[in-house]
């Protein structure tokens, strides 16, 4: 019998062991590591977005008290090339230095660096810093950037074209030309700022031929990976740790130059060095994420049924090509495209393209939200074309739960799936029947109330390997987990996951109590150190956490329990299938009198001298988990809006989502990771907007223009589950850290439109500000009362 | 995010604060610091000297004087004003806009004082300081001079106070006769500062309809203003609804209205007769109450 079959602690709603330490400020985040001698970096960045560095004058600076050294790229080239992890067919990669030697290709890229004694005389040198700039062309559009004579980002690779991705399934052209409904739409998917609410940091130190480096990052065996095979020091001499992490969103999803520099300097300079990011330098020097163009085209028949969908997108990926940034508008979002529907003929084609821009890549959702908002506004197009219920169209075209595991138009395989009931349940929560009177009571009161629906499906428990070498990722997908009992009984889990607000120390917790017969209480999950680590992670990212590290968890301590039962059963002299292992105890079916408590069982496993023959001494189990496929959660969520009809101020009023993420392990954390992601959903919906002059200067460069909503831009949100379980994994188990984001933000912006359908108003390009609503309300000719 | 380096005084008198801030040519008299410490963060401002305001309790005071002019320190932050009982009853708009700058942290640190002299044009409390027709109290090294919140804010940033002087109090005028006010306000989404506030104050007739109005604007243009065409319009009518709209409407006529991201010059000028109607009819219902 294994643990799963009867959990106490899988399912409950477990406290978060996490958070008396952080919300009482004990928590150690990068920035609070102080080391003797530290010096501190600062960097010099390019205030235009396209330029030829012709000289940097570096003397002042020098001459500044407390200056340790004023380094340029080209003192600094042997940190070697920022890694791209993924490849995928017809790329044109992009060399990539941590401080640009030749010219700045976005405002932010970094031209100079300099180490002082103190952050202060860091700054002020680096304001004595000279840099005599020739400025070029800029292009900061990327469909301009792939026109004839647009200005070249890198020259040596003679377009700005990054890649062209084409995926197809069945017959569009025929699918269009006996389509007896077409829709089209232009779709906007807007570049938006991570903002993490950490920002990033990196410190190291380099004793006796061994570098530690603190950095806040979701990946720190990758870093340790590019640091220790760029800065030629053995892997093995390479710590890194990932202390408490803020927040990433897939900002910290990287090596970035910092990790590098800081680094390398602390190797050469033979003392501690440290830099934290400044909020505004995060607003142009870490990744920004979406920012897709699409042309959509659907092609249907008049009672609603899909017969085919055409894309055409250009991806803007920013000045560089980062991490995993060829991945994410292709692999993951072109094949989730057709989301939870039938979609018999499929023609995507993904072009990225470089600008004179922050670089882009993940950021919550990747690839996914950008899916979901193109095929839920067009399934909006349709009903609206129609003028079919919008529910109604999704009914029609979802997969029906007898068809999984379906193989999707674009090529993939989808687990398992029930859309129907969560759409139901909620419609149900929303009170969908009863809205076209609180409709009509806004109307009363001078306002337009909509109400939008969102149905998803999303990828997650990336990757197995194979398949991340058939798409072109350059490292496989599993993940790994150590468990270590004690002598006394005292549980360790070591994982390879890096949470930064996930809550693995809970949630895997509860994963290893169930199996153990233990309290989640009485077990230590430590994470975030690559010396401690089981070995290899891969990180925390793409909501795989549970359904790949979360596995490795359970089934290394699986394997304990078994060593835990024979133990048990040598000691009670009786058969192993007759023991019983919970509550802290071991007895024999039948005979919980004559427990032995599981301290004793670990103390015999060390002690040695009473254990079953050939057995080897110790209690403790390593496994590397590979999953056998991805997993697709899905749910519907519903907004409902009330926009003033005299500002075109829009408030969410009421929020329902029914998500099935198959089972799970922490219902409050699911709770949690929806309420956070439903938010920043919203925000992309109604706020959030990364806006670039011609120039390519960032408008929107902080926190006063740049609207992150909060509690209260939001409702309290009605929440709900289903649970279709996946037998991808042993635990059923899907993910959950995206899908409030994923489905947030085409709720929120289908309420916008069904508010304004009245007037004829189709379509208008998020973020859904007063301003522009005020002027599509206007431009209908009914703005003025 | 580092500042330049700068001296830091605290003395506890006024008196010694002017003496102070006469002694060198580039120091700044800083109270909560919600506006001065991001500018010098940023390297926007950077001053040799800091004069700080905190230890001077006698600004930190809110009274009524003997003719029903309410008088608020300087020190004062926009919190306690916010609460304050006296306030709430006869400054409404006021306490109002006090309640609406930007959070709690801001409004229990921030002080009127603060926000007055340094002038930003999308600050909430100027809009009350003129539709009240409040006094501005400045200190000088020649004494107390008293400047009419109508000839004080003259643009961004830049006010009738000298550079030699520092604001003791904002002296607001009791409301006369059958009166009611109100502020109301459209927040930048991320800066919470006002794309739009209107403050309103209205006295009626004997018979209900409006004999006078005062309505104070912010956040529209480069200062705040007295909406005098609106005012005008506003005078005299039967304070219907009908009537407050058409007033309203020129509550943003002749000005040059602001421009940015959150919002255009056209869309804020429609904002400002959104905003003054509102204002408006919610003043116009406290004097009829």
């Amino acid at each position: 019998m294994t643990a799963t079959a009867n959990p106490t602690y899988i399912g409950a709603r477990v406290a978060r062991k996490e958070d008396p330490r952080l919300i009482t400020g004990e928590g150690t985040f990068t920035d609070d590591v102080m080391l003797q001698g530290m010096a501190y970096l600062t960097l010099v960045r390019s205030p235009h977005a396209h330029a030829r560095i012709r000289r940097i004058d570096t003397a002042a600076a020098k001459k500044e008290p407390g200056v340790v050294a004023v380094l340029t790229g080209t003192d600094l080239e042997a940190t070697g090339m920022l890694p791209v992890f993924i490849t995928v067919p017809s790329m044109n990669g992009s060399k990539h230095m941590p401080i640009a030697t030749d010219k700045a290709r976005y405002a932010g890229d970094a031209v100079a660096a300099v180490v002082a004694d103190s952050r202060d005389a860091a700054k002020r040198a680096a304001d004595l810093i000279a840099v005599d700039y020739e400025p070029l062309a800029v292009v900061v559009d990327a469909s301009k950037a792939l026109e004839p004579g647009a200005p070249i980002v890198h020259e040596e690779l003679g377009s700005n074209l990054v890649f062209t991705y084409p995926v197809k399934g069945g017959d569009v052209d025929k699918a269009f030309k006996d389509a007896e409904v077409k829709v089209s739409q232009r779709i906007v998917n807007q570049r938006l700022i991570p903002n993490a609410m950490e920002p990033r940091a990196v410190a190291a130190k380099f004793e006796a031929g061994e570098l530690t480096l603190w950095s806040s990052t979701q990946i720190p065996h990758f870093v340790q990976l590019i640091v220790a095979l760029n800065l030629g020091l053995g892997q093995n001499k390479v710590r890194v740790i990932a202390p408490e992490v803020g927040g990433g969103f897939g900002s910290k999803l990287q090596v970035y130059a910092e990790e590098l520099l800081v680094g390398h300097l602390a190797k050469t300079l033979g003392r501690p060095v440290k830099w934290t990011e400044e909020r505004r330098e995060g607003y142009l020097a870490t990744i920004h994420g979406r920012d897709h163009v699409s042309d959509v085209e659907l092609a249907a028949k008049k009672d609603g049924t899909i017969l085919g969908l055409r894309v055409r997108t250009v991806a803007n990926v920013g000045a560089y090509l980062q991490a995993f940034a060829p991945g994410i508008p292709t692999i993951l979002h072109v094949f989730i495209v057709p989301g939870p529907y039938r979609i018999p003929a499929f023609d995507y084609e993904m072009r990225g393209a470089y600008t004179n821009t922050t670089p882009v890549d993940a950021y919550r959702g990747a690839g996914r939200p950008e899916a979901a908002f193109l095929i839920e506004r067009i399934m909006d197009r349709l009903a609206d074309e129609i003028a079919m219920d919008p529910a109604e169209v999704r009914r029609k075209n979802f997969i029906s739960k007898d068809a999984f595991p379906f193989n999707t138009i674009s090529g993939i395989t989808y687990d398992s799936g029930d859309y129907a009931p969560a759409l139901d349940r909620a419609l149900a929560m929303a009170d969908y029947k009863g809205f076209e009177k609180r409709r009509a009571e806004a109307k009363a009161r001078g306002n337009y109330r909509g109400i939008g629906i969102s149905s998803y499906v999303e990828i997650c428990g990336l990757a197995p390997s194979k398949a991340n070498a058939a798409l072109g990722v350059g490292w496989g997908g599993y993940e790994s987990a150590r468990i270590r009992v004690h002598a006394t009984g005292a549980v360790q889990v070591f994982t390879g996951t890096s949470p930064h607000g996930q809550g693995h120390e809970t949630s895997w917790a509860q994963i290893a109590a169930d199996a153990l017969g233990v309290s989640p209480d009485d077990i230590e999950v430590r994470h975030g150190d690559t010396f401690e680590s089981p070995g290899m992670g891969v990180g925390t990212f793409g909501s795989r956490s549970l359904a790949v590290g979360g596995i490795a968890v359970h089934k290394a301590a699986e394997k304990v329990r078994e060593k835990v039962v024979q133990i048990g059963a040598h000691l009670l002299e009786a058969s192993p299938a007759d023991v019983v292992v919970e509550g802290g105890k071991v007895f024999v079916k039948g005979v919980p009198e004559k427990a032995k408590n599981f301290g004793d069982i670990s103390m015999a496993a060390y002690l040695a001298n009473n254990l079953p023959d050939g057995m080897e001494p110790g209690l403790e189990a390593t496994v590397y988990y590979d999953p056998p496929n991805f997993t697709f959660p899905f749910g519907t969520h519903i907004a409902e809006v009330e926009i003033d009809g005299e500002t075109g101020a829009v408030q969410i009023v009421r929020y329902s989502a029914c998500d099935d993420c198959g089972r799970q392990i922490n219902p409050m954390i699911v709770e949690g990771q929806l309420h956070g992601g439903i938010t920043q959903g919203i925000g992309q919906a109604l706020y959030e907007a990364a806006v670039y002059d011609n120039e390519g200067q960032l408008l929107s460069g902080s926190m006063m223009e740049y609207h992150v909503p909060s509690a209260e831009d939001v409702p309290a949100f009605a929440l709900d589950n289903t649970v279709t379980l996946t037998n991808t994994n042993p635990l059923g188990v899907k993910g959950i850290g995206e899908a409030g984001t994923i489905g947030s933000t085409p709720a929120a912006a289908n309420a916008v439109i069904d508010a304004l359908s009245p007037l004829g108003i189709k379509h208008i390009d998020m973020p859904l500000t007063s301003e522009k609503i005020w002027r599509a309300i206007r431009a209908a000719g009914e703005g003025r009362r | 995010m580092i500042t330049h380096p700068f001296t830091y005084q605290a003395p506890s008198t006024l008196e010694e604060a002017v003496e102070e801030l006469g002694r060198s040519g580039d120091s700044k008299v800083i109270a909560g610091g919600h506006s001065l410490l991001p500018l010098m963060k940023l390297g926007l401002a950077q001053p040799e000297a800091l004069i700080d305001l905190r230890r001077i309790a006698s600004l930190r005071a809110i009274r009524t004087e003997s003719d029903g002019t309410i008088v608020i320190g300087a020190l004062t932050t926009h919190r306690d004003i916010a609460h304050d009982p006296i306030v709430r009853a006869k400054l409404p708009a006021l306490a109002e806009a006090a309640g609406a700058v930007g959070d709690l942290q801001v409004r229990a640190r921030g002080t009127i004082g603060g926000s007055i002299a340094h002038a930003d044009p999308a600050a909430d409390e100027p809009a009350p300081a003129l539709a009240y027709d409040a006094t501005i109290r400045a200190v000088g090294p020649k004494g107390r001079r008293d400047i009419r919140a109508s000839d004080y804010f003259k643009g961004t940033f830049e006010t009738a106070l000298a550079d030699d002087e520092i604001i003791a109090e904002v002296r607001f005028p009791a409301p006369a006769g059958r009166s009611g006010s109100a502020y109301e306000k459209f927040a930048h989404p991320a800066s919470g500062f006002a794309i739009t506030g209107v403050a309103a104050l209205v006295t009626l007739k004997a018979d209900g309809g409006i004999e006078r109005a005062a309505i104070g604007v912010t956040g529209a243009a480069a200062a705040a203003y007295r909406a005098t065409a609106a005012e005008k319009a506003l005078a005299g009518t039967n304070g219907d609804a009908k009537a407050i709209a058409a007033a309203a409407a020129k509550a943003s006529d002749g000005i040059a209205a602001l421009s940015d991201l959150a919002a255009s010059s056209d869309y804020r000028k429609h904002l400002v007769t959104v905003f003054a109607k509102r204002a408006i009819l919610r003043a116009v219902t406290r004097a009829r109450a």
